[in-house]
């Protein structure tokens, strides 16, 4: 069975990542996941500089899902580079880095101290997170700021470049594209909701940012709706995210139109996650005669018409 | 290295309307566990509510023969998840992962230690009076609650030689007041000479307190805290504190790995939000 996806100059093992701000730096996580079992593992975003986050509370679970506003605490790139690519790469992890920036120049700059550093596969930026203020979603926002990202980094970097795009917009398809024009080798989607949950008794926010991003399986069907969207406007590889919690939510996302996927809220829940998801997309390849996972991409049939039976 | 264990209850030991203590067959976890871990428990089998618990090792179980079987927490009722915990019936099954955090590091003669738990804080403090015990190290427990039925368990504590003192805001068991006062009267007493080790876990406000009044009389101070925590591995970054490093910068800092115990001096009291 073949379970490998190429992403640019990268080739992954299976489709299954561990996503962004759920995993750590992925070397949190060496004692109970096996990290060369991964297709990748996308470590925590990174700045420049080292980040302290927002004030606690950062997290509060909502019905199947929670919110979160950590705010992108964070190690910066050159503590990342000295203490933990080494210890990824000793336990033979493919590393995706998710990359931030408060500005343009930010983004250039770390995608610059990435690609000169041993043991980088990719780079994720970073351009939706809902919980800062500057920078990131302003530019996951707007097209003209998409492309002026994603165009900037492609000159400064070999690796494979790829927009981590937010579903808080009207037409996420047409960042899809914008994507794909600037020169990005994926897309991966979605980022966050932007969400908010209140405490009625003392009516005060539950997150101390006020507004937090939802994840988690509530926010699934969105998230698939949005990955069929983008399918159907660009070529290049789509990761899919959105709560996904067993192999069939991984094949729903597939089909839908990812190439491959990331799992993020369900590994908080479960960290001996990974081996289940992978012998579930076995069984499936089994049970379907399926050799080579990548063709079940974008299959999803929308031929089939409702039996009129019922005339409208 | 934490286990994931499909573990099934055992008893629910209800003290009141809000406390209970579950027994989980673990013997994999109650092996490993040292005192002050903690676990993460999924408190249902599906998605709701989603997350798991944190909750300390309150009791490592054992067989006829001494040999570890188990693990128990001590559970105040609270929100949705500690609410189905509340429920539970033996033979249920939920899922058990741990033993998780840096745990206590107990002293040893001629120190002496003293443990100060308010309310549901009491429940890091089991498993490191047995170590205590096996060190032979003088211990006494400081527990302050709300009322006199708001104190359990202390049977557990005389039964391995701890002294106990005992104080309720309403004055209905023990020292009136809160448990620090007590504590202080000991502190102040307590030859400089003799030295003692302070263990924390309470409400903010009393490991606050408890914090300064170590740091006035020179003692020792490690404290467990409880932040809400999304994994329990050190992958969401929801459960930190502010703490200095070395260096004396404050930091935000991962409870559930560097923590749950902390030296009390780490902690920037005044960051930190009322729990």
């Amino acid at each position: 069975m073949d379970l490998s996806v190429t992403i640019g100059s990268l080739t992954l093992a299976n489709p299954l990542i561990a996503a962004s701000g759920c995993f750590g730096y992925g070397v949190e996580y060496g004692d109970v996941v096996d990290l060369a079992s991964l297709g990748a593992v996308a470590v925590k975003g990174l700045f420049l500089t080292e980040r302290e986050g927002h004030a606690p509370p950062r997290i509060v679970e909502t019905p199947s899902g929670m919110l979160n506003a950590i705010g992108l605490q964070g190690i910066g790139v050159h503590r990342f580079i000295a203490q933990q690519l080494p210890a990824l790469r000793a336990r033979r992890a493919t590393v995706i880095v998710n990359i931030c920036g408060t500005t343009l120049e930010e983004y250039v700059e770390v995608a610059r101290i990435l690609s000169d550093a041993d043991g980088v596969g990719a780079l994720e930026l970073n351009i939706s997170c809902p919980n800062i203020k500057e920078g990131g979603i302003t530019f996951g926002c707007s097209l003209p700021g998409t492309h002026a990202v994603v165009s900037a980094v492609r000159k400064v970097t070999r690796l494979p470049v790829i927009p981590k795009l937010t579903p808080n917009v009207t037409d996420v398809a047409s960042f899809a594209r914008a994507a794909e024009e600037s020169g990005a080798d994926a897309i991966s989607l979605v980022n966050t909701f932007l969400a908010m949950a209140i405490d009625v008794h003392t009516r005060r926010p539950r997150l101390t940012n006020i507004v937090g991003g939802l994840s988690g399986p509530a926010i699934r069907p969105i998230a698939v709706r949005m990955v069929y969207e983008c399918r159907r406007v660009v070529k290049i590889p789509i990761i899919g995210m959105g709560g996904i919690a067993t192999a069939e939510d991984a094949l729903e996302f597939m089909i839908a139109g990812a190439n491959a996927v990331q799992v993020g809220t369900m590994n908080f829940v479960d960290p001996f996650i990974w081996p289940k998801l992978m012998d579930g997309l076995h069984a499936y390849m089994a049970a379907h005669g399926i050799v080579r996972l990548q063709d079940i991409v974008g299959t999803v049939d929308t031929t089939a018409r409702q039996n009129s039976w019922i005339s409208s | 290295m934490p286990l994931d264990v499909d573990a099934r209850v055992i008893a629910n030991r209800r003290l009141s309307a809000d406390y209970n203590v579950v027994a989980f067959e673990a013997p994999a976890i109650a092996r490993a566990a040292r005192p002050g871990q903690f676990v993460m428990i999924k408190t249902s089998r599906g998605l709701d509510p989603l997350l798991r618990r944190p909750f300390s090792i309150f009791e490592v179980l054992r067989d006829e023969t001494g040999a570890p079987s188990g693990i128990s927490i001590f559970n105040k009722r609270i929100g949705a998840g500690t609410s189905l915990l509340a429920q539970v019936e033996p033979g249920e099954r939920l899922q058990v992962l741990g033993p998780l955090g840096r745990p206590f590091e107990p002293v040893d003669p001629p120190a002496d230690a003293w443990m100060i738990a308010g309310g549901v804080g009491l429940a890091p403090f089991l498993t490191l009076a047995e170590a205590l015990a096996v060190r032979r190290t003088r211990t006494t427990l400081f527990y302050g609650a709300r009322r006199a039925g708001e104190l359990y368990c202390v049977d557990l504590f005389d039964a391995l030689g701890v002294r106990v003192v005992l104080a309720t805001e309403d004055g209905s068991r023990g020292v009136p007041g809160r448990i620090t006062a007590p504590l202080e009267a000991a502190l102040g007493e307590r030859p400089l000479g003799e030295p003692v080790k302070l263990f924390v876990c309470g409400p903010t406000p009393m490991m606050r307190a408890c914090a300064g009044l170590a740091r006035v009389h020179g003692r020792a101070c490690d404290v467990s805290l409880e932040q809400v925590m999304g994994c329990g591995l050190g992958g969401c970054y929801s459960c930190v504190v502010p703490a200095r490093r070395d260096e004396g910068h404050p930091h935000h800092t991962r409870t559930c790995i560097e923590g749950p115990v902390f030296d009390a001096q780490r902690i920037v009291w005044d960051a930190m939000q009322p729990h």
